[in-house]
């Protein structure tokens, strides 16, 4: 015990004493990306940073979704001590920033020319009244379905086009004895399928009106009762043990040949490579029908927080590292996504990641690349909430559509 | 001690400081522990409080706004769901609980061979945490894995038990699992109770020609009303603040239908930056634990009292 003590607290003084003479060039990053490519990826960005002779002080906080690690930054914040970069999502940004805590990356921005090369829709997030205070990664795109192609050639399917189609589509898969639909039933699962479906009942811009604005005559419309319809609809394609399964579980249903499709943003496309699966060969990958042209995301960015005039240049390096081209297409070959710069070149990427890239750029054009509601880009955390339990108690329990879009606009003026 | 002890002695007339100090000591070791708890449960009790009447949303702000965020919390119908799971629950819960655990100690008390084995094993599941317990009767109730698909699989293929996945039952599913989990801890204190009793009286019952049920029943039963008094009050907050239970069975699902306050509460305050409304639900729970605990401290005072310790 004793000895155990003692070897703690010396290696407690080494690490004060290493830490003060590092001080002034090395970066402190707080980050949930724990799992091995993520990692791996992440390791990249390390590497640059050590390369332009800047420390790297690693502050994993392992836990999905990163709820563990905003804990961990909140009690920081409040003891005035944090980190100098932080991954965060969405709003959470613009939160941060709110309270006046974030840095100012103009300097960079300009002379990298950010504003160029990353879309609009996401510099809303990583911009505060018009100053870059985060780095983007990344962008998830959310209404995917990825699907078995061996029970889709079997049963003659082509990707549906229409909702009708997929009811079709759906049908003929049931009755063939597979589970149509593979689906975790938890909160934000269920949510991930409400994006789609309001996408798909009204289109972008009453997509935009409803989620985004919250607008009241969006809310409580006709339109947004056929989303909930279809949710009912959908309901009904899952298999009994769908409640409280991971999002993991359910894509091996698809990997496995047991369900047939499964509705879920760009991560899942991890599942099928990790199983040794290849897009257009065991998988395919399109959007959920009636969402053609328009792109729900969600976006990693760092977010770097306001430090001492010395301590400004590691954290410039670090901010132009992260949106360095080559950091941006390797991390995000490993990740699933597509990096958050227009300009990196999509020919190392998979089928599915160039569709996705090919596809946000028709969506900018059409003004359709829209905020995912389930992953925090469509409205705070303390209003997305609320909305998504009235989503989720819907989703399970049944009941008529019109009672739900009146609960919803309840819980909109409730949480306001 | 010993010395110390005849060193005071030597000075009876004029107290030392050695003495004075003796006597402050007991003091001073206590007083840190005195202040650590009145910071850190009462200072917070009281910092939650007025939290909950503030306008706070991802951090605390001092700006007043009343009784608002106990209207938002009553408006939103998951807190409903929520108070009504608890009362399901926690009275299954308390009842079923201390049911078993008397039925399985007057079992036990019966003298019987390997009494101390079955002990522990009946004891067992409360050395478990809450998150092992819940994950493995997640397992077994899932009706794709665990026991309605073994008893389909011998070839009772109408057998349903759903529970987990039905929205209606699921809060029913972690009843089942915290019984199991508690029963054997309330039928270790019962056995204590029970060990307590004065066998002289159930001889004379006896002698008397009680039968053994009636023995149980009019004699040993009352006799142990202060151990069904500690079981209730430990049951009860057991059954307010669990948490990780209900996180790794259910996760709260289907939808919200086996939500509870305290996932509320933690929803609320860390994950949805809504800090008042967090703390207006965490002291609505402090209130329905004190609703309880402050009766039954009431009878411990009085009764200490009364019998002069």
């Amino acid at each position: 015990m004793r000895a155990k003590l003692l070897t703690v607290l010396v290696a407690g003084c080494f690490g004060v004493g290493l830490a003060l003479s590092a001080e002034q060039q090395s970066v402190e990053v707080v980050h949930w990306w724990t799992s091995g490519g993520e990692a791996a990826a992440l390791k990249v960005l390390k590497d640059d940073m050590q390369k332009k002779g800047y420390g790297w002080k690693d502050s994993p906080i392992a836990g999905g979704g990163g709820d563990q690690a905003r804990t961990v930054l909140r009690a920081r914040v409040a003891s005035g001590n944090p980190p100098d970069a932080m991954q965060m999502l969405g709003f959470i940004i613009t939160d941060y920033a709110e309270e006046g805590l974030l840095g100012n990356l103009d300097s960079v921005a300009a002379k990298e020319g950010w504003d160029k090369v990353v879309p609009a829709p996401l510099q809303k997030f990583d911009k505060y009244k018009g100053h870059w205070v985060a780095a983007p990664v990344n962008i998830h795109r959310t209404n995917w379905i990825w699907a078995n192609k061996k029970i889709f050639d079997e049963l003659k399917i082509t990707p549906p086009k229409t909702f009708d189609e997929l009811l079709a589509a759906a049908d003929k898969i049931k009755k063939a004895g597979y589970i149509p639909f593979a689906h975790g039933g938890q909160p934000w699962q269920d949510a991930t399928i409400f994006d789609s479906a309001v996408l798909s009942a009204g289109g972008p811009e009453f997509y935009r009106k409803a989620l985004i604005d919250l607008d009241k005559t969006a809310l409580t419309s006709k339109t947004m009762e056929k989303a909930f319809e279809q949710m009912q609809k959908l309901h009904g394609l899952l298999d009994p043990n769908y409640p409280n399964r991971d999002w993991n579980l359910a894509s091996a249903m698809v990997i496995n040949g047991k369900a047939a499709m499964q509705i879920m943003g760009d991560w899942a496309k991890g599942e099928f490579f990790k199983a040794g699966k290849k897009p257009n060969v065991d998988f395919l990958c399109f959007q959920y029908p009636g969402t053609e042209g328009s792109f729900t995301f969600n976006s990693d960015a760092f977010a770097l927080f306001k430090v001492s005039k010395e301590r400004e240049a590691a954290q410039f390096t670090l901010a132009s590292a992260i949106m360095d081209k080559n950091f941006q297409e390797q991390f995000n070959l490993v990740k699933g996504s597509i990096p958050a710069r227009m300009d990196v070149p999509g020919d190392k990427f998979d089928d599915c990641g160039k569709k996705s890239m090919a596809d946000l750029q028709v969506a900018l054009k059409n003004n359709a690349m829209l905020g995912s509601f389930a992953h925090g880009h469509a409205v705070p955390e303390g209003l997305k909430g609320p909305m998504i339990d009235v989503v989720t108690n819907y989703f399970n329990k049944g009941g008529s559509p019109a009672e739900a879009t009146k609960q919803l606009a309840a819980a909109v003026e409730n949480a306001k | 001690m010993a010395t110390t002890y005849t060193d005071a002695r030597g000075y009876d007339d004029a107290p030392s400081a050695r003495a004075r100090f003796q006597e402050l000591l007991p003091k001073l070791v206590l007083a840190p522990s005195v202040v650590i708890t009145l910071v850190f449960v009462y200072g917070f009790i009281i910092w939650t409080t007025y939290l909950s009447f503030t306008k706070s949303r991802g951090y605390p702000v001092h700006e007043l706004v009343g009784f608002l965020n106990y209207t938002r919390v009553w408006a939103q119908p998951r807190w409903i769901v929520a108070i009504h799971n608890l009362a399901i629950f926690g009275i299954l819960y308390i009842f079923i609980c201390l049911f078993l655990g008397l039925l399985l100690a007057i079992l036990l008390d019966q003298r019987i061979r390997q009494e101390g084995t079955l002990r522990a094993i009946f004891l067992y599941p409360m050395a478990l945490s809450f998150i092992v317990t819940g994950t493995a009767w997640k397992w077994m109730l899932n009706p794709g894995l665990g026991i309605e698909k073994l008893v389909h699989d011998w070839g009772w293929t109408n057998f349903k038990f759903d529970w987990i996945v039905n929205e209606d039952m699921a809060i029913y599913t972690v009843v089942i699992a915290g019984v199991w989990q508690a029963s054997g801890f309330v039928m270790a204190m019962f056995l204590a109770g029970l060990r307590g009793i004065d066998q002289d009286i159930i001889k004379a019952a006896s002698i008397d020609g009680a039968t053994l049920p009636k023995i149980y029943w009019r004699i040993i039963i009352p006799q142990l009303r202060p151990v069904f008094v500690s079981a209730l009050a430990i049951l009860a907050h057991l059954a307010i603040k669990s948490y990780d239970l209900v996180v790794a069975l259910t996760g709260g699902g289907p939808g919200y239908a086996s939500d509870l306050p305290s996932l509320f509460m933690y929803a609320n305050t860390f994950t949805r930056n809504q800090l008042g409304m967090g703390a207006a639900s965490a002291v609505m729970m402090l209130l329905t634990v004190a609703a309880i605990m402050v009766p039954y401290l009431y009878s411990e005072v009085r009764q200490s009292s009364r019998s002069g310790r």
